[in-house]
This record gives C-alpha cells, sequence and structure tokens, in this order.
C-alpha cells in the first residue's frame, strides 16, 4: 500500500489533518523543534487583503490609513500587478497561521511546514519574542483595543479619535524602547488600569505609579549646569527616546482616553518591533524548516516526485536573489540570505574548511548542528546574528562588495569586495544595516518646561551627516504639537561633534 | 496537536469600515476626480456598470513619519553580485538620488503624483449624485396613492400556526426543560433498556432483582416528570408577527425625447444622451422601479427602443409638438398619473416648424405640466453661439415659448449647453437640493 499522504493537486481537510502529522513527526521528532499548539485558518483571497490592510493581525481596530492600504493592495491584486501571500502567521499562543483557499495541496503542505512549524519555532524560543511580546494575550489586547477606540469614536466622534491615531501613527517608529525593557505591571496595576479605561479613576494617571518608578533612568552622560534642569529631566526621565511614551505620561492637554489611544499604537508597535528586527533569521528559520522537511518527505516517500518539484519550484522562487544590476533587484532578500545562512551554519558543522575552523572556532565541526542552529535562532536577532554567523565562504557566493557613498564626493567608491581584506568590514556594515536602532533616525526628548514656556524639546543625534527628510519632519511635529498642545522644537544636534545642524519649531 | 478551521464562510466586508473612514478621509479630493472623469467620459450605460478607477492627489492621505532624508551624508551599502569591481574603483552617481534612494521611494506603493484605487458603482454613483434631491417628490394635483403592505415586528406570544416561529419556540422550550430537569429521551431509553435487559435474564439473582425493583420505581419517577414537565408547554410558543404598513408610492417614468432631424448632428445628440443618461441614473437611484420610455420626432413623432434613439437616422422636418402629443398619449395609455411619477426631459436644438412652439407651449400648460413632477428642457447650442449660451433672452421660437412657460410652472426648466462639460453641472443645477426652496 502506499505511504503517500496525498496524491493530485485537491486539498481536504482531511489530508491537511494528515499531512500536518507527518509534518510535525519530523519537525518535533527529528529537527527537534519546539512550537505553540498550531490553530491554521483557511481563508480566501479576500481575507487575505483584510489581514494586508490590519498589518497581519487577526483583529484591528478601525482606521483610515487601513482602508487605503486594502484599497491599494486590491487595486494592485485584481490588475495582477501583486501576488498574494500563501500564508500569514500570527505571534499568539496558540499559533495561528492563515492559509490561503488557491493553495495545491502541495502548496499547503509546504506552507504548513513554514510557517506552522518554522515561524511558530521563532516566535516561541527568539529571545526578543520571549522578552517582548505576550504571545497569550495578543488576541485579548486587539480584542479591547478594537472595542476602546469604537467607543471613543462612538462618545466623542470620528474626527476627534482620527486626529489621535493620525498623530500617534505618526510616531510609531518612536514609540518603542529600544534598550531598556517595558515594566511588567503586576496584577493591582493591570486593575487600576482597567478601572481607568473604564473611566472610574479620574485624569489623574495610575500609569505614573507603575512605570515610572520602575522604570530605571537612563544614563545621562551631560552634566547640566541647570539645577532645574536636571530635576525636570530625572522626575521625566528624560531623555526618553520613546515620544509615544513620554506623551502619554506627561503631556499636559491630553484627556485620559486620548492617553489610552497612544498607549494602544505604542503597545502594538513594541509587539511588532522584534518581527522588524527579525526579518532575516525569522525567514531564514522558516525557510531552512520546510527546506528540510520537504527534503525528509520525499526521503521516506510520502509525497510524489511532482509535489516534491511543485514545492521546490516555490522554494527556489523565494530564495532568489538577484544581482544588484538586475531589474529585479531591490535590496538583499532575507530568504535568501537567511536561508543561506542556516545551510551554511549546517554546512560548517558537517563539514568546516580550515577557513571556518578559523573564523567559527566555537561550533565548526559540531557534531549537533540542530543544536547549534536552535541556540542561533534562539539568542540572535538580525543584526546580531549576521555579525556573528556570515562566513567568508557566503560572501563570496553572494559576491558581496561595499559601496561608499559620500555625498561630498562626486562619484561612488566601491570600498570593500569580497576578499580577506574585505570579509570583516563588509560583514559587519551588513550587520548594520539590520540594526533599527541605527537605521532608524535617533530622536529624543530632551526636555519641557511645564513650568516655564512648555515648548516641547526634542533632539536628533545627526549620524555621518544624515539628516531627516525636512517635509516628513514639519508634518510629523505638526502632530506631536497636537498631541502635547504647546510648540514643539527639533535640533539637530551632530554626534560626533555636538554642532548643531539645524532647528525647527513650531512656533510660527 | 492540530486544529483547522474554515474561515471562508465568514462574513465579507471585515474591512468595509476602514474603507468609509478612507473614502470619508479623501471625500474631497475623490469628488473632483469623480466630477472631472463624468465630464471627460461618455457616459453610457456600460462606462458605469463596473468598477470605476479613480487616480487621487496623495496630498491629503499622506502619512508621514520621522524619516531619513535620502540624500546628503555618508553611507555605505552592501550589495550582492560583484562583476568585476575591485577596491578602489569609482561608479559615477547614479542619476536622480543619492546611491540607490530610487528603491526607496515608493515605500508604500504611491509615488508623489497620485493614488489609484477603484470605486464600486454604488459608491462612484452615491458620490456622483451627492447633495442632489428630486425637485417637488409630493404631487400637489394628484393625490400621492398609498399601497398597504406588511412590515416585521417582532414576536408575540399568541398567533397562529403557520407564523409560528420554531426557532424561538424550540430555544424556548429548551431552556425550560434544562431548567426543570425534563428527562432526556436518551437518559430515559438507557433505563428501559437496561430494565429489559435485567428482565430477560432467565434467572436474576437477589441484586438484580434489587435493581430491577430501583430501577421500576425510578422509570415511574421519570415517567411522571415527563408527563408534568412537557416537552412544549404553551408558555414556550412564539409567532412571527406583522403589522401592516403604508408604503408610499415609488415608481417612476422618465419620457427622453429628442429631436432627430437632419439638422441633429452626433455632436447634438451625444450630449442629449449624456444628460439622458445622467438623468436615469439618477431617478434610478431615487426610486424603486424606475421605467424609460424614449420618443424620438422630426415631423412626426414615434416611441422605440433606446438603441434606436440613440443610434439610428432619420430624416423629416421638425415638429416638436408631436413629441409632446406622444408623450400624453403613452401617459393616458400605460402610465396612469395616481400610481406613477411623471418625468420629462426634452432635448432640441431649438428648431421648429413655423408656429408650432405656440402649440407646445399650450400642450405643455394644459395638458403635460399639470401632471409632471419634473420637465427639464435642455437646449443645445453650438459652441460658437455665446450669445445665446450667455443671454436667456435670446433665442428662436421654442426657446421664447419655453421661456413663458417657465414662468408659469416652477417643475419646468430650460437650460442651454454646448459642450460635454456643461452637462454636469447643469444637471446639478438642475437638481441642486435645496434649490426649490430657494427659488419660490
Amino acid at each position: 500500500m502506499s505511504k503517500l499522504l496525498f496524491d493530485g493537486p485537491e486539498w481536504t481537510f482531511e489530508l491537511l489533518g494528515k499531512a500536518h502529522d507527518a509534518i510535525e513527526e519530523i519537525a518535533l521528532g527529528e529537527l527537534g523543534l519546539d512550537v505553540y499548539p498550531n490553530q491554521i485558518e483557511i481563508i480566501s483571497s479576500e481575507q487575505m487583503l483584510d489581514a494586508y490592510s490590519c498589518v497581519g493581525l487577526p483583529l484591528m481596530y478601525q482606521h483610515w490609513s487601513f482602508g487605503k492600504r486594502f484599497a491599494r493592495d486590491e487595486a494592485l491584486y485584481r490588475t495582477g500587478r501583486q501576488g498574494l501571500a500563501y500564508e500569514i502567521v500570527i505571534n499568539s499562543n496558540p499559533c495561528i497561521s492563515y492559509n490561503m483557499e488557491e493553495n495545491t495541496m502541495s502548496m499547503q503542505t509546504l506552507v504548513m511546514a513554514h510557517a506552522a512549524f518554522g515561524h511558530n519555532h521563532f516566535f516561541k524560543n527568539n529571545y526578543l519574542f520571549q522578552n517582548w511580546t505576550d504571545a497569550a494575550a495578543i488576541h485579548d489586547y486587539l480584542a479591547f483595543a478594537k472595542n476602546f477606540i469604537a467607543n471613543c469614536e462612538e462618545r466623542y466622534g470620528l474626527d476627534a479619535v482620527e486626529e489621535i491615531l493620525d498623530a500617534a501613527h505618526s510616531l510609531q517608529t518612536q514609540g518603542v524602547f529600544r534598550y531598556g525593557r517595558p515594566p511588567r505591571p503586576t496584577a493591582q496595576e493591570m486593575q487600576a488600569m482597567q478601572r481607568q479605561r473604564d473611566g472610574y479613576v479620574s485624569q489623574k494617571s495610575v500609569l505614573d505609579l507603575w512605570t515610572d518608578s520602575t522604570m530605571t533612568s537612563e544614563d545621562n552622560n551631560q552634566t547640566p549646569s541647570d539645577e532645574a534642569l536636571a530635576k525636570r529631566q530625572g522626575k521625566m526621565n528624560l531623555p526618553q527616546e520613546n515620544i509615544l511614551y513620554f506623551l502619554e505620561k506627561h503631556s499636559p492637554s491630553l484627556q485620559a482616553w486620548q492617553r489610552e489611544l497612544l498607549r494602544i499604537v505604542r503597545y502594538l508597535a513594541q509587539y511588532l518591533y522584534p518581527q522588524k528586527q527579525t526579518k532575516v533569521m525569522n525567514e531564514g528559520c522558516a525557510t531552512f524548516t520546510h527546506y528540510f522537511i520537504i527534503n525528509r518527505l520525499r526521503e521516506k516517500g510520502l509525497i510524489t516526485e511532482g509535489s516534491y518539484l511543485e514545492m521546490m519550484h516555490s522554494h527556489t522562487n523565494v530564495v532568489l536573489q538577484p544581482e544588484y544590476d538586475d531589474p529585479r533587484y531591490s535590496g538583499i532578500n532575507p530568504y535568501a540570505l537567511g536561508f543561506a545562512m542556516m545551510q551554511d551554519i549546517r554546512r560548517i558543522c558537517e563539514n568546516p574548511t580550515d577557513e571556518d575552523r578559523e573564523w567559527f572556532p566555537g561550533f565548526a565541526g559540531d557534531p549537533d548542528w540542530k543544536a547549534v542552529m536552535r541556540d542561533a535562532w534562539a539568542n540572535y536577532r538580525d543584526e546580531s546574528f549576521i555579525l556573528q554567523y556570515l562566513s567568508p565562504n557566503l560572501i563570496r557566493k553572494f559576491k558581496l562588495f561595499m559601496i561608499a557613498d559620500d555625498a561630498k564626493q562626486a562619484n561612488l567608491v566601491v570600498s570593500q569586495i569580497h576578499n580577506k581584506q574585505g570579509y570583516r568590514d563588509i560583514r559587519s556594515s551588513l550587520a548594520q544595516s539590520y540594526d533599527l536602532a541605527y537605521q532608524e533616525p535617533d530622536i529624543q526628548v530632551q526636555d519641557a518646561d511645564l513650568r516655564g514656556d512648555r515648548e516641547l524639546k526634542l533632539t536628533h543625534a545627526v549620524r555621518e551627516g544624515i539628516i531627516l527628510d525636512p517635509k516628513n519632519r514639519d508634518e510629523v511635529l505638526k502632530h506631536v504639537r497636537r498631541l502635547w498642545g504647546y510648540n514643539v522644537s527639533m535640533t539637530a544636534l551632530d554626534q560626533e561633534s555636538g554642532a548643531r545642524v539645524s532647528h525647527v519649531s513650531t512656533a510660527a | 496537536m492540530h486544529h483547522f478551521i474554515d474561515r471562508r464562510p465568514n462574513p465579507k466586508g471585515k474591512s468595509l469600515g476602514n474603507r468609509q473612514r478612507f473614502l470619508r478621509r479623501a471625500k474631497e479630493n475623490i469628488k473632483k476626480m469623480v466630477d472631472k472623469s463624468v465630464r471627460e467620459k461618455s457616459v453610457t450605460g456600460a462606462d458605469l456598470e463596473g468598477a470605476e478607477q479613480v487616480t487621487i492627489p496623495a496630498r491629503g492621505i499622506k502619512e508621514p513619519h520621522f524619516a531619513h532624508s535620502p540624500k546628503g551624508g555618508f553611507r555605505k551599502h552592501v550589495l550582492p553580485g560583484n562583476k568585476d569591481f575591485v577596491v578602489g574603483d569609482t561608479i559615477p552617481r547614479p542619476k536622480g538620488g543619492a546611491g540607490e534612494g530610487g528603491r526607496k521611494a515608493s515605500e508604500d506603493g504611491e509615488g508623489e503624483d497620485g493614488f489609484s484605487f477603484s470605486l464600486t458603482r454604488e459608491e462612484y454613483l452615491e458620490i456622483l449624485f451627492e447633495g442632489l434631491e428630486l425637485p417637488d417628490l409630493v404631487k400637489k394635483t394628484t393625490v400621492e396613492t398609498e399601497t398597504v403592505g406588511t412590515r416585521r415586528a417582532g414576536l408575540t406570544t399568541a398567533g397562529t400556526p403557520n407564523n409560528l416561529n420554531l426557532i424561538r419556540t424550540m430555544r424556548n422550550s429548551l431552556g425550560r426543560r434544562i431548567a426543570l430537569q425534563r428527562p432526556s429521551v436518551a437518559a430515559y431509553q438507557a433505563i428501559v433498556d437496561e430494565l429489559k435487559e435485567l428482565e430477560s435474564t432467565p434467572t436474576p439473582d437477589e441484586e438484580e432483582q434489587a435493581r430491577i425493583v430501583a430501577l421500576q420505581e425510578k422509570l415511574t419517577l421519570l415517567d411522571r416528570r415527563r408527563k408534568l414537565v412537557g416537552y412544549i408547554d404553551p408558555i414556550d410558543l412564539r409567532y412571527d408577527t406583522n403589522v401592516p404598513e403604508k408604503i408610499r408610492n415609488s415608481k417612476a417614468v422618465v419620457f427622453c425625447l429628442m429631436d432627430v432631424s437632419g439638422s441633429m448632428q452626433e455632436r447634438e445628440k451625444d450630449l442629449a444622451k449624456r444628460f439622458f443618461m445622467l438623468l436615469h441614473l439618477f431617478l434610478e437611484r431615487a426610486y424603486e422601479h424606475t421605467e424609460v420610455v424614449f420618443i424620438r420626432h422630426t415631423h412626426h413623432a414615434q416611441e422605440v427602443d433606446e438603441e434606436t434613439f440613440f443610434y439610428a437616422r432619420e430624416t423629416g422636418g421638425t415638429i416638436v409638438s408631436t413629441a409632446l402629443a406622444k408623450m400624453k398619449e403613452i401617459i393616458d395609455e400605460r402610465f396612469p398619473t395616481d400610481e406613477w411619477n411623471i418625468y420629462g426631459a426634452q432635448a432640441s436644438d431649438g428648431e421648429n416648424f413655423g408656429n408650432d412652439s405656440e402649440k407646445c407651449a399650450a400642450l405643455l400648460t394644459q395638458e403635460l405640466l399639470p401632471i409632471c413632477q419634473y420637465y427639464a428642457y435642455v437646449e443645445i447650442v453650438g459652441e460658437e453661439d455665446e450669445k445665446l449660451l450667455n443671454n436667456a433672452d435670446e433665442g428662436a421660437d421654442l426657446w421664447q415659448n419655453f421661456r413663458k412657460v417657465h414662468t408659469q410652472f416652477p417643475q419646468f426648466e430650460i437650460r442651454r449647453v454646448a459642450e460635454p462639460g456643461h452637462i454636469y453641472p447643469i444637471f446639478r443645477d438642475l437638481f441642486a437640493a435645496g434649490k426649490k426652496e430657494t427659488a419660490r
């Protein structure tokens, strides 16, 4: 009797169950993955578009920008200029993955191996997700956020809510704690917050109790001569990188419900922040997992050659890395880089060269490559992962080279290529390009004298002479002013020299 | 452990709220584009059947955020696919931005200039006809008829069996049965079965006999309880109710009258057609049931179908009154005024035979206007005829006579158009909300 899991393109729920169990056996038994229970949902293309517009979350509050995203994606999809993803997976417990109904049975198998096991394992085990997100509670929080915002719309009107949300959205990237861990509220504090949400407690923010006292004050290198300034900064926890957090706590003009809106936007930004920091690793982990699993399925004789080829066809499309001069080139493909690095780690463990032994004495030749891999998946993010694991072998394989782009020079200069002198430089530069704290503008709240002119003073630390896009900056400052209620100024200071680059203010 | 869920039957349109918020946000821009599109395109039925693609300026719907400027400063890029570069090679800066600034330009898929998406037909018409309303919905000369229909009005505890609401009734019944602990069929049957089995054993021992007695007692108890607590009690019953309701008559007929004599060329016909299409679409939205009657005329009038009306050719003289007489005839024949709202729309190039114009005016004032909700006359003039366009006093016989009629009947409107761009503003002008009140 044939051992085949399925034969033919049509899928049924029964076949999906069989395939899932076969995959699970390999994923848990052979690869040693550790996953949340799976909840796999079959959705139609329209529902996929819905999910797209809501940044992939299963429940989302209503806002025009999601409608805009939906309209755009729909137009692109209908005219055939953009395909849809085969799946979307959500970092939650149980782990929800959405599979498209159009997928063939082979694709459904591939997608399950990729999302329901690869991504799932990564969500459950990577330190960023463990420390920063609460997979069990996200659904409840989203439901709360949706209802809260709907109630606000009913009570205060669409325009009032939209104004706050627009402003908060513009500060999303400045709404995360990059270094300090967000404090976890205790049960009593949660109750207090709940009362506040329900409107029992008046303006006085109980949130101050648990956040400011538990937040460790950040090191302040400057020694302000002004004692009052030092006192203010100490009291308000300044300088503060999380602008949304600061406004939520200290804005003199916001109502309790408006603070809660900021909190919701900030919370979701923080929830999604680990995903932004682990694109290469997350996709690498999932792609490596599905690649391993489909090969094992084939070896065990569970799938036909035909469906194996169908899966491999899709796999090779996903990990394609066009070269820089290819019209299809649009940056480094996280799937390609991640997958190549995972495969390379396995190779270094199984067949190390002398070069590998020199570069990776820690694990070259390690008999248990699965453990090495699991350790990497658990303890790194893109930036540190590349810095640690990108091998000269891969740099040669990708033919990576580096270009220095100095606006003062007329031409671009090739500064490093894939040779012995270049490996380390290329590796650290590539790693840095995945460091969000470096890639996103470094903007902090410096000071706000509530007893004086009440001007909110922001500073932008200019690195390597890269300034903010002025149009965007001015628009966002208007939003900040709306939330703060008084004038807002932004000073750009050169990080090296401390020289003032520019200064703008919403005061006319 | 796996768990599959089929989400496909979930209700559609989850993001409808977001879409409405988006349309609301971009309303002004969308409105502008819709107005423009209706002016430029031909408004045929086919055009408005499907979705409408609109492109609006991205300005009002930008989502700003702090971002690095794509230009200036010092940056390093790592790229794949080195062919023959060695360290120290220089590459001319690509045009239009620093480094690979180009690829970051449309991060969210919208260029600087516009944002394209499609509106559904409903949304399109909603925006197109926003702020317009039907003039004089209440007739003055005839009594508005009302038919009596019924409307669902919830549930009652009394009613006729044919109106029994099974779902509600069974829900009540189930709740009551659980609350009063009526033994379920399965529980009852289990005891009966066990009893039967015990009784069928030929020589029951003492224990079994005791069990039989216990079961028999229990069975009588359950029987009693089943009798006391009925499966369905009159208290459970729920009936659907309907209440009679007066429904206002909402049937409308539009008479499209057009001069097709030799003087009406393609241009004139196209303009007329645009006007008729807009009118038809508008009335279709306002009324449950709209009929359109096409009457074309030369020196004699005939009722034709849409195709013939717009495209067929005919030659002959021009006697406008024949069309009006034909309209009256059709109304008498098929559209009793107490059932139908009657609209007239007439397009002509303003030429008429001899003293027929006076006859037209008489027909209108005496026969047609008293029974019409609204009557619009559109005169199509040459593009160069600025004199006519700007001065209502000028004009041929027909125009002069109609002007007189206009002063007597507020539901009679006359306008002149010369180019496609005029049609829509004039249409809006004719149906602008609240216009009637100020005019009178």
